[in-house]
C-alpha cells in the first residue's frame, strides 16, 4: 500500500521554545515597564507632544520666554491624567489633537498614510541592505585579473608560509 | 555707500558671467586663440573675488557706521550694538548671508584660479563649474535679496537691531564655519563634475581635491557642534539637537561628505566605486544648497530660519538643473566610471567602507525623509503632521548604533581580506574592555532593561568604549613594531607611526573623538531638571549639588535692560562654584532672551563630568522673585572634548606622511596577502 507524504513543519525544541517565551515576556516587560506610573506617564505624554506656540519644541522642552502655551498644556496634560478616568494614554493624545490639531503630536502616528514615515527608513535600510549583498557577491564572482607570464598567486601552506612572515616582521 | 555696493554686486555678476562663459567656449574649441580666452576667464574668475570683497567691506562698514539708509543695516543692526556683533550683521540677515556665501566661494575660487598650474585642464573645468554656481548667488544678490536696497522715506534715528539669539560670542564663529562647510564642498564637487566631463583619465583629481575636501568638511563639522552648543548655550532649554529642520539640514551634507571621504579611499586604493563616489559627492553638493534653500524659502518653520521670502523659486530651479546636469554627465560617460577591481572576501576593509557607506546613507535619507514628511503628509492629507524628535530618536539611533559598530571593527579589517583568526587576535582586548564597560554600567545602577533611553544608552557605552579600545590597541600594536625597531619609547613611537601614515591614523583620531561625542549624547537619559521660585537664601537640591539663592538684581546699559539671579553652588557642604543665570531684554528689538550659565564639575568628577546648568526662567510678578529651572546634565562635556580631538585628528590627517623607518633588511616577503588591517 501506498503511503501518501504528508508535509511535515520543523517542530521547535522544548527548550527553543522556552527560550522563545521568555524573549516574548522579557519584550512585553520591558515595552510595558512602568507604563501606570503618572509621573512616568507625564513625562512620556509630555514628550510626544509639541509646545503650540512655534517654538518647535517638544513640550517639556519648551522654556519659551512668556510662552503662553506650554504652561497650560502641561497643567491640561496634569488635569488628565490626575482624573484617572482614563488609562489609556492615546485617549489623552486624541483630546489634545481635537483640541490643538494634528501638528502637537511629536511624531506621526502609526495609523493610515502616517504609517509610511515610519516604515520607509526601514525599508530604504532593508532594499539597501540587500543592493549591498548583491554587489558585493558580484564583485566577488568578477573573474581575477589576468596575470603577466611567470607571476604565480602563492596560496595554501605557500600563502600561509608568507603570512607567517609578515606577521613576524609587523605584528606583535 | 550703498551705491558703491551695488556697482561691486553688478561687476561681479558681469566679472563671473564673463568667467563662465568665456572658460566654457575656451573649454570646447581648440584653436590657439582659445588659451587666450581660457585665461582672461580665469583673471575674471580672481577679479570676482575683489568685486564681492568690496562689496562685502561696504556692508561692514556700513554696520559700524550706523548707516540706516541702507535697508539691512536698519533690520539688522542698531547704534548701541557691540562692535563684534556689527561685523557679525553681514551673516545675520537673508541678503548679507547670501553675500557672505558668495564672497567664500569667491574666495574659495580664488585660491583654486591661482593654483591651476597643477592641472591646467582640469582646473580650467572646476573654474567654469565654479563661476556657474556664483553667477547664481550673484543673480540673487543682484535681482532678488539685494543686500544694499535703500530705505524709503524719511531716515530713521536707529536701526531695529540685533534678533537676541544672535548676541553671542559663539554666533560670530559658528555661522561663518558652518559656510566654509557648506560653501567648501562646491571645490571638489566641482573637480568631480569636470573630471567626469572630461573623462579624466586615473584617480589624480581626488589626491587634488583630497585637502579641500577634508579642510571642508572639518569646518562643516565645527559648524554643526558649535550651532548645537550655541543652542545649548542660549536657547535655554538644556538639551543641545532639536531635529530642527536646519539643524537637520546642516546635518545631512555632513553625512553624504563623511560617506564620500570613506568611499573615496576606496577608489584610490583599489580603482572601485567610482559612480558611487561621484554621486556621494554630487549629492554632498546638492545638500549644501537645499540646506540653504530649507534656511532661506520659509518652506519648513524654525527657529533657525531666515524671514518667508520669494528666493526659494530661484534656488528650486537651480538645485533641479543641477540635478539634472549631473545626472546627465554620470548616464552619458558611465562607461569612464567602470570598476577596475574585483572583491576577494566580505571580510575586507572594502565591505566595511560599503556598509559604512549604506548606514550614512540611510542616517541621510531618514533625516530628509522626516524633514520633508510634513509637506508630503499636507500634499496627500491635506495637514500637515509633525516630524519631531520621537521619530528620529526612535528611527535614526538604532541605525547610528550599527554604525558606530562599524567604526569600531572597520579599522580591524584589512584591505582585501581579514582572516578570521587576525579578526579574533586583533578584537579579543578591545571587546573584552567593552563588555566590561557595560557591565559596569550595570553594576552602577543603569538597567537597560527598564526603559528604552537607557538599552540605546548602554549600547552606545559599549559599542563606544569598543571603538576607543580599537584605535588604542591599533596605536599600540603599530607603536610597539615601530619602537622594536628603532628602540624608541612607546609614546614616541606611537607618534612616528602616525607620522608615518597620517591619513590612518589622524581618521583613527576622529574616529576616537566620534566615540567621545557619542559618550557626551548618552548622559541624555540620565537628564534631572528642577524648577523653583527662589528668594534670598532658598535652596534646590538636585543630585548632589545644593544651590543657594544668594541675592537677585538688576542692572541696565544701552543696548538691553537684564535681571540675574547669584546662586552658590555647594557639594558635599562645599562651595564649589558662583552662578548668574541672566535675562536680558534688547532694547532695540524690544525682545527679552534668557542666558543659562553652565558648569562643568571636571573639577569634582572627571570623567563622570555633569554640567550644572541654571537658567533663569523669569520672575514672579507678584512676589518679584526670581524662577530658576536647574538642569543636571551628565557627560555632555565629553560631546566639546570630542569635537576639539576629531579637528585634531583632522589636522594631522592633513599632514604629509613622513618617510618610512629605516629597519635592517631582513628576508624578503613576496606578497603579503593579509597581515591585520591596511591603511
Amino acid at each position: 500500500m501506498k503511503t501518501v507524504a504528508s508535509t511535515q513543519y520543523p517542530v521547535p525544541s522544548r527548550a527553543v521554545r522556552r527560550w522563545l517565551q521568555a524573549a516574548a515576556l522579557a519584550l512585553a516587560v520591558f515595552v510595558f515597564m512602568g507604563a501606570g506610573d503618572p509621573d512616568v506617564r507625564f513625562k512620556d505624554l509630555g514628550h510626544r507632544m509639541m509646545c503650540t506656540c512655534g517654538c518647535g519644541q517638544v513640550l517639556l522642552e519648551c522654556n519659551h520666554v512668556g510662552c503662553q502655551s506650554s504652561d497650560k498644556m502641561r497643567d491640561e496634560l496634569q488635569a488628565a491624567l490626575d482624573k484617572g478616568g482614563s488609562n489609556n494614554d492615546d485617549l489623552i493624545l486624541q483630546g489634545f489633537v481635537q483640541e490643538y490639531g494634528p501638528t502637537v503630536i511629536a511624531a506621526p502616528t502609526a495609523t493610515g498614510f502616517n504609517r509610511v514615515a515610519w516604515i520607509m527608513p526601514f525599508l530604504v535600510l532593508a532594499l539597501g541592505i540587500a543592493f549591498a549583498v548583491h554587489i558585493v557577491r558580484s564583485w566577488k564572482n568578477r573573474p581575477e585579473p589576468a596575470l603577466a607570464d611567470g607571476i604565480t598567486i602563492p596560496q595554501g601552506s605557500e600563502l600561509d608560509e608568507f603570512r607567517r612572515k609578515a606577521r613576524k616582521e609587523t605584528d606583535l | 555707500m550703498s551705491q558703491i555696493g551695488s556697482f561691486a554686486l553688478m561687476l561681479a555678476l558681469g566679472l563671473s558671467a564673463y568667467c563662465f562663459l568665456a572658460g566654457f567656449v575656451a573649454l570646447f574649441r581648440r584653436d590657439a586663440a582659445s588659451a587666450r580666452l581660457g585665461e582672461t576667464a580665469r583673471r575674471a574668475g580672481i577679479a570676482t573675488f575683489a568685486a564681492v570683497l568690496l562689496a562685502g567691506i561696504v556692508l561692514v562698514v556700513a554696520a559700524f557706521n550706523d548707516d540706516f539708509s541702507i535697508a539691512y543695516i536698519f533690520h539688522h543692526s542698531n547704534r548701541d550694538l557691540p562692535a563684534a556683533y556689527k561685523f557679525a550683521v553681514l551673516w545675520s540677515g537673508q541678503e548679507g548671508s547670501l553675500l557672505f556665501w558668495s564672497l567664500l566661494l569667491a574666495g574659495y575660487g580664488f585660491v583654486l584660479r591661482l593654483r591651476y598650474k597643477t592641472d591646467q585642464r582640469l582646473f580650467a573645468y572646476a573654474s567654469v563649474i565654479i563661476a556657474s554656481v556664483q553667477v547664481f548667488f550673484l543673480l540673487i544678490l543682484n535681482f532678488a535679496a539685494h543686500p544694499f536696497a535703500v530705505m524709503q522715506g524719511a531716515l530713521p534715528a536707529d536701526g531695529t537691531g540685533l534678533n537676541p539669539l544672535l548676541q553671542y560670542p559663539e554666533m560670530v564663529i559658528h555661522p561663518p564655519m558652518l559656510y566654509l562647510g557648506y560653501v567648501g564642498f562646491t571645490v571638489p564637487f566641482a573637480f568631480a563634475l569636470g573630471a567626469l566631463i572630461m573623462k579624466y583619465p586615473g584617480e589624480k583629481w581626488i589626491q587634488i581635491t583630497r585637502r579641500w575636501t577634508m579642510v571642508t568638511w572639518c569646518f562643516l563639522t565645527v559648524g554643526v557642534f558649535l550651532g548645537a552648543h550655541w543652542a545649548y548655550a542660549v536657547l535655554g532649554w538644556g538639551g543641545y539637537w532639536g531635529w530642527d529642520p536646519v539643524e537637520n539640514a546642516s546635518l545631512m551634507p555632513w553625512l553624504t561628505g563623511t560617506a564620500f571621504l570613506h568611499s573615496v579611499m576606496m577608489q584610490e586604493k583599489r580603482g572601485m566605486l567610482k559612480v558611487w563616489n561621484m554621486s556621494l559627492i554630487f549629492a554632498t553638493f546638492l545638500l549644501s544648497m537645499l540646506g540653504t534653500f530649507l534656511t532661506r524659502s520659509g518652506v519648513i518653520s524654525s527657529v533657525h530660519a531666515f524671514a518667508q521670502s520669494s528666493i526659494g523659486t530661484w534656488f528650486l530651479v537651480f538645485i533641479g538643473l543641477t540635478l539634472a546636469v549631473c545626472t546627465f554627465f554620470l548616464i552619458a560617460n558611465r562607461s569612464h566610471l567602470k570598476s577596475e577591481h574585483k572583491l576577494e572576501s566580505l571580510v575586507s576593509r572594502e565591505s566595511s567602507f560599503l556598509f559604512n557607506n549604506l548606514l550614512l546613507l540611510v542616517v541621510c535619507f531618514t533625516i530628509l525623509w522626516g524633514t520633508f514628511f510634513p509637506i508630503l503628509s499636507e500634499f496627500v492629507q491635506g495637514h500637515k503632521v509633525t516630524v519631531g524628535p520621537p521619530f528620529f530618536n526612535r528611527v535614526a539611533i538604532p541605525v547610528a548604533l550599527l554604525l558606530l559598530l562599524l567604526t569600531a571593527v572597520g579599522p580591524l579589517l584589512a584591505w582585501r581580506k581579514t582572516s578570521v583568526e587576525s579578526l579574533k587576535r586583533n578584537f579579543l582586548f578591545p571587546a573584552i574592555g567593552s563588555l566590561a564597560v557595560g557591565g559596569m554600567m550595570i553594576l552602577f545602577g543603569v538597567r537597560p532593561w527598564e526603559d528604552p533611553s537607557y538599552f540605546y544608552a548602554t549600547m552606545a557605552a559599549i559599542l563606544s568604549a569598543l571603538v576607543i579600545f580599537t584605535v588604542i590597541s591599533e596605536f599600540v600594536r603599530g607603536g610597539r613594531v615601530i619602537a622594536g625597531k628603532t628602540q624608541q619609547n612607546l609614546l614616541s613611537a606611537m607618534i612616528h607611526l602616525c607620522h608615518r601614515n597620517t591619513r590612518r591614523y589622524g581618521g583613527y583620531i576622529v574616529h576616537f573623538g566620534v566615540a567621545l561625542v557619542i559618550i557626551g549624547i548618552l548622559g541624555t537619559p540620565f537628564n534631572k531638571e528642577v524648577e523653583k521660585e527662589m528668594g534670598f537664601g532658598d535652596k534646590i537640591n538636585i543630585g548632589p549639588y545644593t544651590l543657594v539663592c544668594q541675592s537677585f538684581t538688576q542692572d541696565d546699559n544701552p543696548n538691553y535692560a537684564n535681571e540675574w539671579a547669584i546662586i552658590n553652588v555647594f557639594r558635599g557642604g562645599k562651595q564649589i562654584t558662583t552662578m548668574y543665570p541672566e535675562r536680558r531684554f534688547y532694547k532695540a528689538s524690544q525682545q527679552p532672551q534668557t542666558l543659562p550659565r553652565i558648569y562643568p564639575s571636571f573639577r569634582e568628577d572627571l570623567f563622570l563630568v555633569t554640567d550644572v546648568y541654571l537658567v533663569y526662567e523669569g520672575k514672579n510678578e507678584t512676589t518679584g522673585r526670581p524662577i530658576i529651572k536647574a538642569h543636571l546634565n551628565p557627560l555632555v562635556p565629553w560631546i566639546w572634548i570630542g569635537l576639539i580631538i576629531m579637528v585634531f585628528g583632522t589636522i594631522v590627517a592633513l599632514v604629509p606622511n613622513a618617510a618610512a623607518v629605516q629597519v635592517a633588511a631582513t628576508t624578503p616577503v613576496r606578497a603579503p596577502a593579509q597581515v591585520g588591517a591596511g591603511g
